[in-house]
């Protein structure tokens, strides 16, 4: 049994994203792995607190860091978004000492400390590097074949890094599919962004890069896309409509979480995975895998 | 290369203190940044230029643009600058001292977005997305809340969207506050 510390985020717990969460505590399962949610964790900041108030936003972030290292075990999250602010909190700490001595005043008046040991991991990263190949293919009941996947990494998962895959060309997320059966379609945009929280303020740019995304991946024979993070699988999910509206265009391409389509491929219930919650509908496509 | 800080150039002084404002005196002004950007096309003005700008002291014009404000964090400059320049931390310190100075840009949302944001973090520690998008449309324009009713509904239909927000344990909620309120306290950054 492999034990982490789990930090959901905002959107996976309670917010439009709770299928990532449960799927992926469904997987894991399977794969004796075990992840323990962090308990009484507050929301990363995100982009958006960082943006307004630096330093409050990484005191925000450092407690998630000083509760975690309580624990000692690595701190995984589902989320592309909180997973660069973490990480990006533990590099500040560590290159400026004198907003450290700041944050640590300011944890102090919680009753906290943080000694920066804490190693902030994104879910894809434990799939592909800790948990073996082996251990994937074997517990594979329903072989994906013939299911043409376009594996769409976003950016926050591989950048600003160093991290555990290459920032503009990665393959972890191709390989991982390949192990279910599935065919890991080329998709020259795989980590081009979509808009993230822009899509809110500022929709009509956004939806232009969606498009682009949606474009590369449909022309290039994908009959889904799988994702890593909430944000990005909303935009490209729940906004499909408004691109095919402002672009007369006519996608129809499913977005799942990647830990959905391992959960197919093991053979766990669609409700379990969560996979109504897809707005592009997803069982059409799934039918001859899923299990019910 | 290296730009020395002018002793009139009270700007450029004052991201250079700021973490990750440092890295402006490095640019050499190939515009790797700006043709990276996905958002560059619709900027007052490119990540290029904005460094140029900043380097001549012109504050206000650099505050008040959109610029910043157009960055989707995709850290695709910083990955590819070739003076390891960290552009995506230089526009999020912009957009911080945007705020402070009050010099925000009224001609994008996303300051806005950002303050609802926020408001939900350092109130209860978490973000609801419903009352996070309500509190958006409050503070910006109602009507255009009615734009977003579709996809809002499409949401609840798929029970993705929940009215419930989640709550810190009060004792966690009172640690939460008061490492909040210390970091006020201790000012901004620099």
């Amino acid at each position: 049994m492999k034990y982490y510390t789990y930090f959901p985020g905002c959107s996976a717990s309670h917010g439009g994203a709770q299928a990532y969460s449960w799927s992926a505590q469904a997987v894991v399962k399977a794969l004796d792995v075990e992840l323990v949610e962090l308990e009484d964790w507050n929301c990363c900041g995100s982009t958006p607190y960082t943006s307004v108030d630096e330093l409050a936003s990484l005191c925000t972030s450092a407690r998630n860091l000083a509760l975690a290292e309580k624990r000692g075990l690595d701190l995984v999250t589902p989320c592309s978004a909180c997973y660069v602010i973490l990480r990006r909190t533990n590099s500040y700490l560590k290159e400026y000492p004198e907003l450290r001595a700041k944050v640590d005043e300011a944890l102090a008046a919680g009753g906290l400390e943080y000694h920066g040991t804490v190693r902030v991991r994104h879910l894809l990263d434990v799939f592909a590097n800790d948990i073996g190949s082996d251990d994937i293919a074997s517990r594979v009941k329903r072989n994906l074949a013939g299911l043409k996947v376009a594996p769409y990494y976003g950016c926050q998962v591989v950048r600003p890094g160093p991290g555990f895959d290459h920032p503009e060309f990665p393959q972890s997320l191709d390989r991982l599919m390949e192990r279910l059966g599935a065919e890991a379609t080329p998709f020259p945009l795989k980590s081009r962004c979509c808009g993230g929280s822009l899509v809110i303020s500022e929709e009509e740019v956004a939806l232009g890069l969606i498009h682009k995304l949606l474009d590369s991946a449909a022309s290039n024979g994908a009959e889904c896309v799988a994702t890593v993070c909430p944000l990005c699988q909303t935009n490209l999910d729940l906004y499909q409509g408004r691109v095919n509206k402002k672009f007369k265009t006519s996608f129809n391409l499913p977005v799942l979480f990647f830990t959905q389509l391992i959960g197919v491929a093991f053979g766990i219930d669609s409700k379990t995975l969560g996979l109504e919650k897809c707005i592009v509908p997803a069982e059409k496509l799934l039918a001859q895998y899923v299990g019910r | 290369m290296e730009t020395r800080t002018q002793g009139s150039n009270s700007f450029l002084k004052e991201l250079c203190e700021i973490p990750g404002g440092e890295g402006i005196r490095l640019c050499i002004q190939c515009g790797t940044c700006s043709a990276s950007c996905p958002n560059a096309n619709r900027m007052d003005h490119t990540p290029r230029k904005l460094i140029a700008m900043a380097r001549a002291g012109m504050r206000e014009e650099v505050l008040s643009s959109n610029s910043m404000w157009l960055c989707a964090s995709c850290y695709l400059c910083t990955v590819r600058c070739p003076r390891e320049i960290k552009m995506t931390d230089l526009m999020h310190a912009l957009e911080c001292l945007s705020v402070r100075q009050d010099l925000s840009s009224a001609r994008t949302l996303t300051p806005t977005m950002y303050k609802s944001f926020s408001d939900f973090v350092y109130s209860i520690g978490s973000v609801p997305e419903m009352g996070f998008m309500i509190w958006y449309y409050f503070l910006t324009n109602p009507l255009r809340a009615l734009k977003m009713t579709p996809l809002a509904l499409s949401l609840i239909r798929h029970g993705r969207l929940s009215i419930r927000a989640r709550r810190l344990k009060p004792e966690a909620e009172r640690q939460f506050k008061a490492i909040l309120d210390k970091a006020e306290t201790l000012g901004g950054l620099s």
